[in-house]
């Protein structure tokens, strides 16, 4: 029984699992499936939680809450139109800048540019950028951003103010602070889900790119980018989603104005901010719309995010093959 | 290759090839100036630059804590109160106090439960019809915006208890939590190899037995690293704490009791609440503020990092 001695326990013979093995066994396992569908109950008793709140405001406002453009709680009126579009275009800004960005951080990352010491050091960069508290990156807006883009954003009023997309002054926060920090704090997701998909592409492609005498840029741009393609796109639509649902840069940094707007200086609101800074003081029939609005927050990111997974899930399938 | 050789080969080749019949054989040998060479020159210098543009809010952010918030850094302000409106001096010491309560209640609820499922993900039942579903809400709860955590937390906690609290924000944090405690200890316990609990059920383990004293020691490292990177996202989140915990200028422990139904402070909603004020001295300490925040955050994933690289 010289294994038995090794293991620890010299002269004893393993015998067969007691009675009270049996027990213990069926009640981990019983305990670990609970725990399992816990988690499961967690996301239905949040949707119904939500729902059964948001009820007597589905009721008393019913789909012109969606359409209506004022916000006022002293008649009782109350519309989210402009939260919707103001959700919709900051998080859309910040989708085109912070996903170029994060996908050329990802190309940059993967496609050997870098000597190693160095490529730690951008690596370390984005996962920092990740770690920052989103109300850290407010204060940032609020005491960098703003006064560092006020100077263009006069310039272009007062030379290009036509264009209805800078059609008013920059008077402190408004939607281009709050998307330029919203893609700052995007970037990581992008480019993390973007570094994954590149690394995916099969080592041989690539070499086969370049034995074919392809240029660096030729290759990463005829070939790998369109292998990686679902998965980018899938990294993009993941960001978009971590943009509508970002809170706390945004309660501090667009404004919290309830107008529908073009212009990317004037302040603006989202659905996120607004239940951020409407919530804390909140009679019983506010409440109520407050959560219907948060009920459509969580319908728009339920539907991107889920739309992002399954994107990632094919592209993970499309390149195995 | 180096470029000597390049013209060689071409000339070889070309001397093989017959002079006319289609031999034109294109020049392998690339000059820096020939504009496809140059447009891959254009943009590689076009990536460092987007990258290296990338990098400075991060060193602007860093520059900023460390010159704003580390002029105010001092040990009173752990010891003191949060200032009124035109008070001089405070610190936040009942704001670290309350984020460490509510992200430590958080933790109570959320990592229990979150091993327990991935256990079943992982071992009892990886490939079940309840599995896949566990697993589709736990990354549809990966992507819930953390103000609908504090939305769900308000509708389950303070209006049932009729006050703001720290457990209403703990359950807030915690459902923020569970998803990376899961996903994360789900992957740490798949990389356990067959082998080992083969062995161990050759030897008339339960499955139990397999779990409690194989799987779950052998992917320690790994959990713990979920658990860290769950705990650092917690301490930094404001959104779902603003109207569940809401904010309080007093300790939570007064008299050595600590007394949890009330509104408790925190370092993120203390930064947000004082970003706003026109007063210098609350600016000073919400940059005092992000800083200590900052630096907790870091500290987290940095050891979540270390427990991650020693992985078997």
């Amino acid at each position: 029984m010289s294994s038995l001695e090794h293991a620890g326990v010299p002269g004893t013979v393993a015998g067969a699992p007691s009675a009270w093995d049996f027990f213990a066994d069926r009640a981990f396992r019983a305990l670990a499936k609970a725990g399992a569908v816990l988690i499961l109950l967690l996301l239905a008793f949040i949707l119904w939680q939500i729902g059964r709140k948001a009820w007597p405001g589905m009721r008393d406002y019913g789909f012109g809450f969606l359409t209506s453009t004022t916000w006022d709680v002293g008649r009782g009126h109350f519309g989210i139109l402009p939260a919707i579009w103001g959700t919709l275009y900051s998080s859309f800004l910040a989708l085109v800048i912070g996903g170029f960005f994060g996908v050329v951080m990802a190309i940059f990352l993967t496609q050997d540019f870098l000597p190693p010491r160095l490529s730690v050091v951008f690596r370390t960069t984005v996962e920092l950028l990740a770690a920052i508290p989103s109300v850290v990156y407010g204060l940032w807006g609020i005491f960098i951003v703003v006064p560092a883009i006020r100077p263009a954003a006069d310039w272009l009023y007062a030379h290009l103010g036509w264009i209805p997309l800078f059609g008013s002054t920059l008077s402190g926060p408004g939607l281009l602070p709050a998307s330029l920090v919203l893609a700052i704090m995007i970037l990581p997701t992008v480019a993390a889900v973007s570094q994954d998909a590149l690394r995916q592409v099969p080592y041989r492609v690539k070499e086969a790119a370049y034995g074919m005498g392809t240029t660096r840029w030729e290759a990463i741009l005829g070939v790998m980018l369109p292998t990686a393609a679902t998965g980018i796109f899938g990294a993009l639509v993941l960001g978009f989603g971590r943009a509508l649902g970002e809170t706390m840069a945004l309660a501090m940094l667009i404004g919290n104005s309830n107008q529908l707007t073009l212009s990317l200086f004037s302040p603006a609101n989202t659905l996120a901010a607004l239940l951020a800074l409407n919530f804390p003081e909140a009679g019983p029939r506010e409440v109520a719309v407050l959560m219907y609005a948060a009920l459509v927050l969580l319908g728009i990111t339920l539907v991107v995010n889920i739309a992002g997974g399954a994107i990632m899930a094919v592209a993970g399938r499309t390149i195995k093959k | 290759m180096s470029p000597s050789t390049i013209p060689a080969a071409e000339r070889s080749l070309a001397q093989m090839a017959p002079a006319g019949a289609g031999s034109r054989i294109p020049s392998l040998q690339r000059a820096p100036l020939e504009r496809r060479a140059l447009r891959s020159g254009i943009l590689t210098g076009g990536a460092w630059a987007a990258a290296i543009l990338a990098s400075v809010p991060l060193v602007s952010v860093l520059y900023m804590l460390i010159v704003r918030g580390g002029a105010r850094l001092h040990w009173d302000l752990f010891l003191e109160l949060p200032p009124a409106g035109f008070e001089m001096g405070g610190g936040f010491g009942n704001a670290i106090v309350g984020t460490l309560v509510m992200v430590g209640l958080g933790a109570l609820i959320s990592v229990p439960v979150g091993i327990l499922s991935s256990v079943f993900l992982a071992e009892l039942g990886p490939h079940s019809t309840l599995a896949s579903a566990v697993r589709f809400s736990a990354k549809t709860l990966t992507g819930l915006p953390s103000i609908l955590a504090g939305v769900f937390a308000y509708a389950s906690v303070v209006l049932v208890t009729g006050t703001y609290s720290a457990p209403a924000g703990a359950l807030a944090l915690a459902v923020l939590m569970v998803p990376t405690v899961v996903l994360t200890a789900e992957e740490a316990m798949k990389m356990v190899p067959r082998i080992t609990k083969d062995a161990a059920y050759g030897m008339g383990c339960t499955r139990s037995q397999v779990i409690w004293k194989i799987v779950l020691p052998t992917s320690l490292p790994g959990i713990l690293t979920g658990v860290m990177l769950a705990l650092a996202r917690a301490a930094g989140e404001t959104a779902p704490l603003l109207f569940t915990a809401l904010f309080s200028s007093y300790w939570l422990v007064e008299h050595g009791v600590m007394r949890l139904m009330q509104p408790t402070a925190s370092l993120a909603v203390l930064i947000y609440n004082f970003s706003g004020m026109p007063f210098e001295n609350q600016i000073e300490l919400a940059w005092a503020a992000s800083l200590v925040l900052v630096m907790i955050v870091l500290f987290v994933s940095i050891v979540s990092r270390l427990l991650g690289r020693r992985r078997v």
